[in-house]
This record gives C-alpha cells, sequence and structure tokens, in this order.
C-alpha cells in the first residue's frame, strides 16, 4: 500500500467570469429584471376587501392564519390548495427538467439570479475578468481596500433589501415600513432581515458556485430527471475537435493529449467511469475529424464567462447550472473565426449520434412534445384545473358540527331528551353575517341556540364563531327513545340565503 | 470540486485496499470551518445552558436559564395580560354578563378550565354529575340556576363546616322516624308522582304530608331555599329503584361541596358561574320589581 500525503479539503478556487453579451445574456437580464421586480414590488401592490380585511394583495397573515392572494383568500384548513401547488411546483419541475435540463437552475433560481446581480456590482466596481484578477492578486493598499469596500457596501445593500422586502409579505407593507423607519418593528422583523442580509451577502458574494455544488440537492435530483432527449447546454466535439489555437493541426490520434470525455449526458469526468486504467477514456476520433482542426480555437472564451468556472467542453457534468453564457460566448469566436455558430449549444443526447453521422438535429418541438413531457403536462394541468374548480365552487359559509358526547344526551325535567351540538360557523365574507339555524329531524325535535332566545346568531367577518347548539326530543317521540336518529343542521345567510348543511345524529335514551 | 484540468490521471487519496484505489473528491474547505464552529457552537451552548450530569443533577449553565423558569414567565405574562379582564369581571354585574360578549367570552374560557381543574372530580368532565352529584346541564335546580345563585352557590358551597354562609340544610334520617312499612309506602308513593299522582293522595300522600311537605312542598315540586328537590320531575338526583330510595329515606342524603371563594377569588368564582350558567340549564335573572332588593 503506497501512501502520499492528499489534503482530504480544497480551498475554494476563486472564479473571475468575464463579461458576455448575446442573446442568452440578454434573456437572462430580462428574467432578472422581472423576478427582481415581482420579488420587491409584490408587496406593495394593494387590493381593497373592505374594511374588516387587509388591503394587502398578497400577504401571510400568520397571525390571524390567513393566506391572502389577490381575490383568493385561504384559511388554515383549506391547506390542500398549498399542497396542490407544491404538487403543481414539483411536476412543472420534472417538465422543465425533462424538457430543457437544468433551465430552473440556469435562470430563474434565486441563488443564480442574485449571484448574477452580485456579480454585476462586481464587475461595475472592480472591472472586467483581467482587472479583478489582477486585483485579487494585489497587495491590500488603498485602492484595493476602496474598491473592495464600496463593492461589500453595496452587496450589503442589495442584501437588506433582499431581507427587507421578505418581511413584507408577512405584514401590512406600509406600516412595517414605517415601524423599521422608526425602530419599532417586532423583533421578528429584524430577525428575519438579518438572516437574510446574512444569507444573501454570504451566498450571493462569496460562496456562489458553492451553494449549487456543494449545497443544493437538485444538481443530484435533476441529474436523474433528464434523459437522452433532454435539450441541455453541450459543446459538438466532433465538430471542435482537435482544437487548438492557431494550430497547425496535424492528423492522428497521439497529438490529442487532452480531450473531452464523454461529451453529452455524461458525467464529470472526476467520477470512475470516465476513466479506464487510470486515463481519460477518449470518443472514437471520427475519420473526418481526425484529417483537419477542428472549430474550437481552444480560446477559453466559455471557460472565462463561466459562473461555475468549468468547462463545458469537458461535457455535461453536475456543476454546469445550464445558464448558456458559453453559448452566447462561443458563438461570439465563432463569428469573428468565420465559422458557424453553434459549436457549443443546446443538444440533446440523442442528437449526437445523429450529428457524427452527418445529419441534422431533430427540431427543438420534437424534443420539447415527447410522450413524457405531455404526460407531465397533462398531470400538471389536471391539478391546475383542479384547483381551480375547487377554488370556484366553495362556498361563503361553512359549518362544521361536533356532537357532544360528554354526555350523550342529557334528561330534562319534563322528561325530554336533549342532545348539544358544538357547532362552528366559518364566516367567509368580508362583512357580518347573520345565520338562522333550522333543523331537519324527526316529529317532536325542537331547535335551541346556547345565548339567544331565537336561533339567529351573528358571526363576524372573517372569522369562525363556536356556537353551541341543543336539539331537543319531547319525552315520549320516536326519537327520545331510539338509540340513534338521523338529523341535518343548516345554517342559512338570512341576507343573501347561501347555506350549509351538515348531517349528524341524535342520541336517546333506549331505557 | 476537483478540477480534473491538464490530468490524465485523476488524485487518489492514496488508500489502497487489494489493489482498489479510494478516489479523492475533496471536500470544500469551509465545509471543514463549518464542522469546527458547529462544534465550537455546541461547547458554548453547554456553559450558556444546562447540560453535562453530574452526580445529582446537572451544571445549571450561566443563563441560569431552566424550562421551570421558562413556564413561571410564561404563566406570569397570561396573569398580567388578564389582570384586566380579571378586574372587569369582579365589576361586573352577574346578570347582565352574558350580554357582555368579550367579558363573558372571557369568563366561559376561563370557567371551563377552573371546572375541568377543580370541579370535575365529583361533576364530571362532561359536567352531567353522577349518582349523588349534581347534572349541571340540566334544567333542575336544587339552588336556584340563576347566575348570581350559581356564583354563590360556588363561592360558600354547600353543607360544609368551613363557610359560615354555606347552604345548608338537613333532610332527617327518617329510619328513626317511621316504621319500615311506612317508608316502602313512600318509596313506592314517590316513585309515582312523576307520573301525574297526586302528592297528597292516598296512604303515601298522608305520610308525604306529615313527614316531607314542609320542604318539598304540598305540590313535591320542591323548595329552593333549602335545597329540597323538585320530586315531580323526571330528574332524580341519586338513584331511584326501590333499594337506592329506601336508604336514602332512611338514612337521609347530606351532599357536601367545598366553598370556592377563598380557593378560586372572586373573578374566578364568578367566571365558573358563567361557565356552568351557559352549559344548557342556565336560568334567566329576573328584572327586580321595584321594592324588593336583589339576593
Amino acid at each position: 500500500m503506497t501512501h502520499e500525503q492528499t489534503s482530504l479539503y480544497a480551498a475554494r478556487e476563486p472564479i473571475f467570469p468575464r463579461r458576455v453579451s448575446g442573446a442568452f445574456r440578454r434573456l437572462k437580464w430580462q428574467i432578472m429584471a422581472v423576478t427582481l421586480g415581482i420579488y420587491y414590488i409584490t408587496p406593495w401592490i394593494r387590493w381593497d376587501r373592505g374594511p374588516a380585511l387587509p388591503d394587502q394583495a398578497v400577504l401571510v397573515d400568520l397571525a390571524h392564519r390567513r393566506f391572502y392572494f389577490f381575490m383568493i383568500e385561504i384559511w388554515p384548513h383549506e391547506f390542500y390548495f398549498v399542497a396542490g401547488l407544491l404538487i403543481m411546483a414539483g411536476l412543472g419541475l420534472f417538465l422543465f427538467t425533462a424538457a430543457l435540463g437544468r433551465v430552473w437552475c440556469g435562470y430563474a433560481c434565486p441563488q443564480t439570479v442574485w449571484t448574477d446581480l452580485f456579480l454585476l456590482v462586481e464587475r461595475k466596481v472592480e472591472g472586467d475578468r483581467n482587472a479583478r484578477l489582477r486585483l485579487h492578486k494585489a497587495p491590500w493598499d488603498a485602492r484595493k481596500w476602496r474598491l473592495r469596500l464600496t463593492k461589500w457596501a453595496i452587496w450589503l445593500v442589495i442584501a437588506m433589501a433582499t431581507g427587507g422586502a421578505w418581511v413584507f409579505y408577512f405584514a401590512d407593507a406600509p406600516t412595517l415600513a414605517r415601524e423599521l423607519a422608526t425602530f419599532e418593528a417586532p423583533p421578528v422583523a429584524w430577525i428575519s432581515i438579518a438572516v437574510l442580509t446574512f444569507t444573501t451577502f454570504t451566498f450571493g458574494g462569496f460562496m456562489r458556485e458553492q451553494v449549487c455544488i456543494y449545497m443544493c440537492p437538485w444538481p443530484r435530483i435533476q441529474g436523474a430527471m433528464m434523459d437522452e432527449g433532454t435539450l441541455t447546454v453541450a459543446y459538438r466535439s466532433w465538430r471542435g475537435e482537435p482544437r487548438g489555437r492557431g494550430m497547425k493541426r496535424h492528423a492522428g490520434d497521439g497529438a490529442i493529449t487532452r480531450a473531452a470525455g464523454p461529451q453529452i449526458g455524461g458525467r464529470s469526468p472526476v467520477l470512475p467511469m470516465q476513466f479506464r486504467e487510470g486515463r481519460v477514456v477518449l470518443p472514437e476520433p471520427q475519420a473526418g475529424a481526425a484529417q483537419g482542426p477542428g472549430d474550437c480555437i481552444d480560446c477559453n472564451a466559455c471557460v472565462n464567462v463561466c459562473p461555475m468556472g468549468i468547462d463545458i467542453r469537458d461535457g455535461q457534468q453536475m456543476a454546469c447550472i445550464t445558464c448558456a453564457l458559453c453559448i452566447d460566448a462561443c458563438d461570439e469566436v465563432m463569428e469573428k473565426v468565420g465559422r458557424p455558430r453553434g459549436l457549443i449549444d443546446y443538444l440533446a443526447l440523442s442528437d449526437a449520434p445523429r450529428e457524427r453521422a452527418g445529419g441534422a438535429p431533430q427540431s427543438v418541438w420534437r424534443h420539447v412534445l415527447r410522450p413524457r413531457n405531455l404526460v407531465y403536462t397533462g398531470l400538471w394541468a389536471a391539478i391546475g384545473v383542479g384547483l381551480l374548480l375547487a377554488l370556484v365552487l366553495r362556498p361563503t359559509i361553512e359549518l362544521t358540527v361536533a356532537p357532544v358526547r360528554n354526555p350523550t344526551f342529557v334528561t330534562l325535567s319534563d322528561g325530554a331528551i336533549r342532545n348539544a351540538y358544538d357547532v362552528r360557523v366559518r364566516n367567509r365574507e368580508g362583512s357580518l353575517q347573520n345565520i338562522a339555524f333550522s333543523l331537519a329531524g324527526a316529529p317532536g325535535m325542537s331547535l335551541g341556540v346556547e345565548g339567544v332566545d331565537d336561533t339567529t346568531v351573528a358571526v363576524e367577518a372573517d372569522s369562525q364563531r363556536l356556537i353551541r347548539v341543543y336539539v331537543t326530543a319531547a319525552d315520549d317521540t320516536p326519537a327520545a327513545e331510539s338509540d340513534r336518529t338521523e338529523i341535518a343542521l343548516t345554517v342559512r345567510d338570512t341576507v343573501t340565503g347561501e347555506s350549509a348543511t351538515v348531517e349528524t345524529t341524535f342520541n336517546g335514551d333506549p331505557e | 470540486m476537483a478540477s480534473p484540468h491538464d490530468k490524465d490521471h485523476v488524485e487518489t487519496t492514496g488508500h489502497s485496499w487489494d489493489g482498489i484505489e479510494e478516489y479523492n473528491n475533496p471536500l470544500p474547505r469551509w465545509w471543514l470551518w463549518t464542522f469546527y464552529a458547529t462544534i465550537a457552537w455546541g461547547l458554548l451552548y453547554t456553559i450558556l445552558y444546562p447540560a453535562w450530569p453530574l452526580v445529582h443533577g446537572a451544571t445549571t449553565g450561566v443563563m441560569a436559564w431552566s424550562t421551570r423558569g421558562d413556564v413561571a414567565a410564561e404563566i406570569q405574562a397570561v396573569r398580567e395580560g388578564q389582570a384586566d379582564m380579571r378586574a372587569a369581571l369582579v365589576d361586573a354585574d352577574l346578570a347582565t354578563l352574558p350580554q357582555n360578549e368579550a367579558l363573558n367570552g372571557f369568563a366561559v374560557q376561563a370557567g371551563a378550565a377552573l371546572f375541568r381543574t377543580n370541579c370535575s372530580q365529583c361533576h364530571g368532565s362532561g359536567a352531567a354529575g353522577a349518582d349523588g352529584y349534581p347534572n349541571l346541564l340540566d334544567d333542575d335546580w336544587l339552588w336556584g340556576g340563576q347566575i348570581d345563585q350559581i356564583a354563590f352557590t360556588i363561592r360558600h358551597g354547600i353543607r360544609n363546616e368551613v363557610d359560615p354562609d354555606a347552604r345548608y340544610s338537613q333532610m332527617p334520617a327518617f329510619g328513626e322516624i317511621l316504621a319500615p312499612a311506612e317508608i316502602e309506602t313512600l318509596v313506592q308513593h314517590v316513585q309515582s308522582l312523576p307520573e301525574g299522582n297526586d302528592p297528597l293522595g292516598g296512604e303515601g300522600g298522608a305520610l308525604f304530608a306529615d313527614n316531607c311537605a314542609s320542604c318539598h312542598g304540598e305540590d313535591a315540586r320542591g323548595n329552593r331555599d333549602v335545597g329540597a328537590p323538585n320530586l315531580t320531575d323526571a330528574i332524580w338526583l341519586n338513584a331511584h329503584d326501590d333499594a337506592s330510595l329506601t336508604t336514602l329515606i332512611s338514612k337521609g342524603p347530606f351532599g357536601v361541596m367545598p366553598p370556592w371563594g377563598d380557593r378560586l377569588g372572586e373573578a374566578g368564582v364568578r367566571a365558573l358561574a358563567a361557565y356552568v350558567h351557559q352549559l344548557g340549564g342556565g336560568e334567566p335573572t329576573p328584572e327586580p320589581t321595584p321594592g324588593q332588593p336583589k339576593e
């Protein structure tokens, strides 16, 4: 057994992504603007629900156990809506991953969006890749301190705004903003802001790709959701190899000292599969490709722009978030050297043999409209339609009835048998409801409500009221003398006429 | 993540067993520091909070924190939070309490908690009573079902020797007064009363008039001033088969309830009264007629 000293822990290698422009970069800026816009602006949208209810369009009211989303109001017992939305989110992730790989990671994940924003600040303050590299190596003089402190200060402001926006989803935004400004906000608001400020600052500024590679489970899970028909960012090795900068390229495989591992759909070369007998297993040299130099001029533009610090030419790998910036970078270079674009491109594994054989890849639609994706879409839509129906059909008045079983019945002085029911009436309207109880039961039964002379009670707006209801069967009636009698309690809104009915049982005294 | 660049040979840890080597995919160094930080945090935690077991007990921690202290602080906070409501309840007019929704709601909730702790042992957790212990759900009351009558009963208790204001009465042990045959006749007579028999009719009626009517009334409908139950209704405080009734009349019942005024305080008594009053049998307080002072 040989034993040489190797470190089990690796220091982070700093990454200095170069600025890039192109279609995907533009798309990412747009998505950043939209997602950050939604995040920061949403709590400030107002929505009138009447005087008794908050006027914030989107509000998670934990204190009163309500969730408001524009015209929708969710009570705790309707948590199935949230469960349904989570299932839809899961299925949506299946769908997007099966169709477009880790498109969530590359475009919409908050870690990606905020890292992108932090990188933008970094670039504005410290300059592009080369300037940042120089600054990184420079001694800590006044200039370096000035640039670093400026950058950190701006990051901190963004981080605080991020944490600050979060708390507005849980309280009336203008009120809370005023409380924050006058230092009267509750401690939980300050703690939430502090935690999110800290995580945003460290994750966006310093952890970056480490979060994706070591902390996030998605890369592992999503790798298992992709198949050979999934479109993902890949390098056309058959077009690019053998690569070299201004290389007077010779034929012959001996010239290739280092080449890509399995290109598409393969795994990271650090995994054992790509190695046999300690060597990278190279793709079979193509007859045509081996003749002359490939399109890749080994300019490293794709590596330099990568926020994850990887080389896409090593093949699809776990660290790749498919942000597609390497596509933009490579297209720019290909244009300059007069070669066709798309050396790095959105490709599917199943297209690789087709293209190697000189054919054209399948169209994007053929990849997207696969049965698997259609099934995901169908399931996703079915749950969505189900939730919408449940939402539209739910009543504005609700009733639950709990028969009091301790004791099951009470004998009154005139020999009548009385049952009590703990009734909860939920008024989901923004105004006070006057509700009337009625009873469908056997002959000789009557209805009473604790605390009132008749059977009408008021239920405050947007609230639940516990009411004790009595059903009495007169002496010597069948209901009074039989073990069980089926009855039904109905509440009716005396104004709108809307009603709710619950069936329950009446217990008599068979002795 | 180990960078594969410039290597056609992947790094191994150097460990090799029968030719099987272990690849080195090194953890990030910050992970290691995070691990050390959690250890430091854990040690700090055991200094601040009770942690290390000793022979008797455990270290108390420098912050003097305990779950007991937490509970005490929580109880104190609830007490302070309820102080206003308690004061309002003590000052309130019991007769109109049910109309005061906020205060009555507080009283009923507080009363329910007090009932479960202090009353359920005899009256049952559902207040349905038991043999000899009144059912508080029905519409029959021994000493009165208006809310202030209930409060008085709770405050001073019944037939106890502690509170001089306790409600008091005593049914004689008729076994020492009447012959067994007479008691037998009375038992049959009393059992027939709820069916509408004339309380004063027949042989049993004569015995009833001589011995019972002074408290239970000539109509046998009872007398709340002395806690004498109504014998004509469908409700029985005790078992009413022949044997039980014979024992009851021979020996005389003597139900005792302790006074709760000193133990629960006036706010507690009123809360309990409000709770019991809304269990289904509470009687409304009549409008006071002029010239007749309220109890």
